[in-house]
């Protein structure tokens, strides 16, 4: 059982899907990045998704490149990313941590190498962003072996095929996007098609969380109540941070405000 | 996908789940085009009446005429738009059509490719945006005023090196959102496939010609065949189809800027380390962590952290070798080509010309080289004065 089976059983328990904030591991700051992921925690997140920074993050929009940007300047290294998560970790045995990571990055030292990291650290799970399905199989395989779960992203325009190539390839959970485009901040709600889900629970995928836009507790409740386990935040986590840079107590109160209210809209009850 | 989309151990089609889709009805739209005899015929049509093929192979006369070598020029610099983006444009631009798609998006470095991509835009009636970086847009306001002439929009970008890498970020990030509508018109043998694989067959009219030509001319193949390779597209092109004659060499030509010692080069297949950037797993200038590297060069085109993987797999099989030119060697080549010749090369191809001139004089049995010229050098006009005076360093 990988902790995201847990959560997700704990969750049915509980009649609640997940919220699931992404940050950048190393923005704007180490120190500060270490109190981020605490608040996280703190504020009722049921997983949380990481990146590592990199130079040229082709899935993302303005603020989660920002972020990127940075971390780099911060002279944020891997390395020092893989101590974040390890030190999250001791201070957190249940809690499902993922990855989300651009290509280069995990096959810089060889795939087995960044999978053994990312297990050393104490992550659950890996999302490669620049990786489509089609390419995933040794990413994958070198992820099983090492006991962490390869995620996939399940998309809109993705035929029954493609969807039961990414069912195959994808354990904890299936990252699935509603739209087209990079990650940013949407006002509308974007649901994803009707077929989308069900096909990819009758292919066998594991629980489907959305993401992609997702920034206001009525976007979350819409993402549940069209049948989706959870929902991840990204840019709109992030922007509390680029808009509070100089008031770093402002930023961990406003991030934690966010989650709270986020996490709040995930009951199915109401 | 329906053909093998590696070339060795290189290449493939590293993208967003989301686009993977967009990618497999590219390569099927053009493979069903290379089969359509219209489309050849209009293809081959334009590349006649519109842009000027075949261009000529010229011997020249001066240029190293002391040494043992004779050195023929593949004169691309006279295709219309100055260059031989214009073979690819064309190409992409009827299958644009053909797909169905209204509008296309390019990046662009010194404006090269941004200047072919608008001139098919208006060629073909598409509506054209253009993405640069910043700094680009700033050091090459000529033609960015070139492509606004020709009705497409340059978008400036204002993320991370805002050079060409962050051009090609930007494209791709919104190509993710508009690929229905819209195509890609990637501008040389980089990014995932079918990129690679079909600017590589839009371009190798350039050696299907030289080859002719040079037959013509000699009565037999080349000693070597010499190009510049930034994304390696005018490479490629001719490489193509001497690649089968072991005889001949084929030498790749990458910018080494300010030295292979420095750090400030755009040598990616010298130096370089396998990684993945751009949809493409191939040689990249990167750090340690496998961040991506700035580079530098004085020719724009050149200036670029990663190469096509067709290029990779060329020199791990040993079949073309890669060499640099520095700045400096290939400002004097841009310098000798224009004083003996009366051709003034751009600074892209003046580091071919560079390589050329030094085997030349390093040979010690008569040689035959076919160089190809890239483009022209009116593009490079005021920064070589600017250079030339003193005003700015190399
Ligand atoms: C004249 C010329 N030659 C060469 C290049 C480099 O591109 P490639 O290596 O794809 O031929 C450029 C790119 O802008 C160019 O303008």
């Amino acid at each position: 059982m990988s902790r995201y089976d847990t959560m997700f059983a704990r969750l049915d328990q509980e009649r609640c899907g997940a919220f699931v904030p992404f940050v950048t591991l190393g923005d704007p700051n180490l120190e500060q990045s270490l109190a981020l992921l605490r608040m996280l925690v703190a504020s009722g997140a049921d997983a949380l998704e990481v990146g590592i920074p990199f130079s040229d993050p082709v899935a993302d929009g303005p603020v989660i490149q920002a972020a990127s940007q940075r971390a780099l300047a911060q002279g944020v290294r891997p390395k020092d990313c893989w101590n974040l998560l390890a030190q999250i970790r001791k201070e957190n045995a249940d809690i499902p941590m993922g990855l989300l990571v651009y290509a280069n990055l995990v096959v810089r030292d060889g795939i087995d190498l960044f999978y053994q990291r990312a297990a050393d650290a104490g992550a659950d799970s890996v999302l490669v962003a620049d990786v489509p399905s089609a390419e995933a199989a040794p990413f994958a395989k070198s992820a099983r072996a090492h006991g962490i779960c390869p995620v996939l992203i399940g998309t809109p325009n993705a035929n029954k095929d493609r969807l039961r190539q990414i069912a195959q390839l994808c354990d904890g959970y299936v990252y699935v996007v509603t739209r087209a485009g990079v990650t940013g901040v949407d006002q509308e709600v974007h649901l994803p098609p009707e077929h989308l889900l069900a096909v990819l629970k009758e292919v066998g995928a594991p629980p489907a969380m959305l993401g992609f836009g997702i920034s206001s507790p009525k976007q979350v409740r819409a993402a549940l109540k069209c049948g989706a386990a959870g929902a991840i935040s990204g840019s709109a986590v992030v922007r509390h941070i680029e808009e509070n840079l100089d008031a770093p107590g402002v930023m961990l109160h406003e991030i934690g405000d966010f989650v709270r209210k986020m996490k709040a809209a995930t009951s199915l009850e109401s | 996908m329906k053909v093998n989309t590696r070339f060795g151990e290189f290449g493939g089609s590293f993208v967003p789940e989301i686009l993977y889709p967009a990618l497999e009805q590219l390569e099927e739209g053009f493979l069903a085009a290379r089969e359509d005899a219209a489309f050849q015929k209009e293809l081959d049509e334009l590349l006649h009446t519109y842009a000027g093929r075949p261009t000529p192979l010229y011997r020249c006369r001066n240029l190293c005429a002391e040494t043992k070598a004779r050195i023929y020029l593949k004169r691309e610099d006279l295709l219309h738009g100055g260059a031989h983006k214009t073979n690819q444009v064309l190409g992409q631009g009827l299958l644009t059509k053909r797909l169905g798609k209204k509008r296309i998006i390019a990046e662009t470095g010194a404006g090269q490719h941004g200047v072919a991509t608008a001139l098919a835009g208006a060629l073909f009636g598409l509506e054209t945006r253009i993405y640069m970086g910043e700094r680009d847009v700033e050091r090459q306001a000529l033609n960015v005023f070139r492509m606004e002439l020709m009705g497409a929009e340059v978008v400036p970008v204002a993320h991370g090196s805002r050079t060409l890498k962050d051009a090609v970020n930007e494209t791709l990030r919104e190509w993710t959102s508009s690929y229905d509508t819209t195509h890609y018109m990637l501008g040389s043998v980089v990014g995932p496939h079918p990129f690679p694989l079909m600017v590589r067959e839009f371009q190798r009219v350039i050696g299907r010609e030289a080859k002719e030509q040079i037959l013509e001319a000699e009565g037999r193949l080349p000693d070597a065949v010499i190009a510049c390779v930034g994304g390696g597209s005018n490479a490629i092109g001719i490489f193509s189809d001497f690649v089968e004659h072991e005889k001949t060499a084929l030498v790749g030509v990458e910018a080494a800027g300010r030295g292979l010692h420095t750090q400030e080069h755009g040598a990616t297949i010298h130096t370089g380390e396998v990684g993945i950037l751009h949809g493409s797993r191939s040689f990249l200038l990167q750090d340690a962590d496998g961040q991506i590297a700035e580079t530098h060069s004085i020719a724009a085109g050149l200036d670029y952290p990663g190469v096509g993987p067709e290029h990779a797999h060329l020199q791990t099989t040993g079949r073309a070798t890669y060499v640099g030119a520095t700045d400096t060697e290939a400002l004097a080549a841009f310098q000798e080509l224009a004083l003996k010749e009366g051709i003034i090369p751009a600074l892209e191809s003046a580091h071919a010309i560079a390589h050329a001139i030094k085997r030349a004089q390093e040979a010690t049995e008569p040689e035959v080289l076919v160089i190809c010229l890239s483009g022209r050098g009116d593009k490079d006009m005021s920064e070589v004065r600017r250079i030339l005076r003193g005003e700015e360093e190399i």
